[in-house]
């Protein structure tokens, strides 16, 4: 019987349902286990000096004061983005919907890269759907339960994201190696131009992530006259072991879909 | 009835308590070498009850497990009751034996249960290739002692039977 369980899972799709349910009944195990990370945020909110306040809003002002700064560019620049675009016939770019959610557990097993989500069906989320923190993109949704959901990040070994070099446009597509600090590129033949430095960014090739969004950055390029292809390391951008404010982000047209 | 089906509520809680130790986030460095709690609870209580607990319960606990890890439907689900078979049909020995010599047979039910899944997790292309995937059962046989005396613990005061 398990045997079958397992083939079934394997092969074909067709649990997703009876995982959702399961998972929807596991949630207060993860709930629980994330009391000592959540006491330790409480902690770091509320015994925090006066100083420390008001050096930080002080900060937060400054960043503020510039960020806003640059917004008022964006508007002109936007609008001359989109100006350009139709003097180029090509199609609009459309504005993404985020929705932060939090990090409530990671996959016990070093094996598998995998996260949990406080947000799930309930909140419109969809397998598939692509999650990005504050610096770059982390992964895409694999399963939604009801109130949660398990998202698989780009350093997995079974995951690989199509991108393309900022500085040129070359594409190719980085795949995880199961180490949460590196992503490989393979068959990239070793004459192309990728320098060490470069940032990568998702191509939207594959229309599962949207486009623009910085995957990695090059940090090692090597070149053997022997082999057909170049070795590429890169180390992904977002923060995948330390962010626990994430944004999924919801691309125009997919939700819809499923 | 009433009377055989005593404290069955403390084991669902060992259980539970297992299950948030096992997804509990560790540091990298420690991730290889995490215990397998539940499959520790899982053989205290068989040992303790077989009776009562055996591979009907691991296969629902595996279950809950799988999806808790992210792993392939059935992975600790068969992992687990291949372990809970085992322990029911040595209980009686087990229970004669020194602790030490019981940490000797947890080490090997649990690396019986980490190649299982180990198996399955090649089925799918993931697994990893040096023997890494054994300490588990190293950990676990080493945290065995403790495990069973607080069971037992637990066991007699709340004389769960």
């Amino acid at each position: 019987m398990v045997v079958g369980l397992i083939t079934a899972d394997l092969r074909f799709n067709g649990l997703q349902r009876t995982r959702a349910l399961i998972d929807t009944l596991v949630l207060p195990v993860y709930w629980v286990a994330d009391i000592p990370s959540r006491i330790g945020d409480w902690k770091e909110t509320h015994f925090v000096s006066r100083t420390t306040l008001q050096e930080e809003s002080e900060r937060l002002r400054r960043e503020n004061l510039i960020l806003e700064g640059r917004t008022q560019q964006m508007a002109s620049l936007q609008a001359e983005n989109v100006r350009l675009r139709a003097l180029l016939n090509s199609s609009a770019l459309l504005r993404d919907d985020v929705l932060v959610a939090e990090l409530i557990g990671v996959s016990p097993d070093p094996v598998r890269q995998q996260v949990v989500l406080n947000k799930g069906a309930r909140d419109g989320v969809y397998v598939g759907q692509p999650l990005i923190d504050a610096s770059g993109l982390m992964g895409q949704v694999v399963d939604v339960s009801e109130f949660s959901s398990r998202v698989l990040l780009i350093t997995d070994v079974t995951h690989s994201v199509p991108v393309q070099v900022n500085r040129n446009g070359v594409r190719a597509i980085a795949e995880g190696s199961g180490s949460l600090s590196a992503l490989e590129i393979h068959h990239v033949s070793a004459t192309t131009d990728i320098r060490v430095g470069d940032l990568l960014v998702s191509s939207g090739l594959g229309g599962r992530f949207p486009v623009g969004y910085p995957v990695a950055e090059v940090v090692s390029v090597e070149r053997d006259p022997g082999q057909p292809f170049a070795q590429i390391l890169a180390r992904p951008s977002a923060a995948l072991d330390r962010s626990r404010h994430v944004l999924l982000v919801f691309t125009a047209g997919q939700a819809e879909e499923s | 009835m009433n009377q055989r089906a005593q404290g069955y509520w403390v084991v669902m809680a060992s259980l539970f308590v297992a299950a948030v130790l096992a997804v509990l986030p560790l540091p990298p460095w420690l991730a290889w070498g995490r215990p397998e709690w539940l499959a520790l609870v899982l053989i205290y209580w068989c040992i303790a009850l077989p009776q009562r607990i055996g591979v009907v319960v691991a296969l629902l606990s595996g279950l809950a497990m799988d999806v808790l890890e992210g792993a392939v439907l059935g992975q600790n689900a068969f992992a687990l009751s291949v372990l809970a078979l085992l322990s029911v049909a040595l209980y009686q020995r087990l229970r004669v034996f020194s602790l030490w010599q019981q940490a000797g047979i947890v080490f090997l039910l649990i690396g019986i249960h980490q190649l299982i899944c180990q198996w399955v997790q090649n089925l799918q292309g993931i697994g990893e290739r040096s023997l890494l995937f054994l300490l588990p059962a190293l950990t676990s046989a080493l945290l065995w002692p403790l495990v069973l005396f607080l069971l037992r613990g637990l066991r007699r005061h709340f004389r769960v039977a």
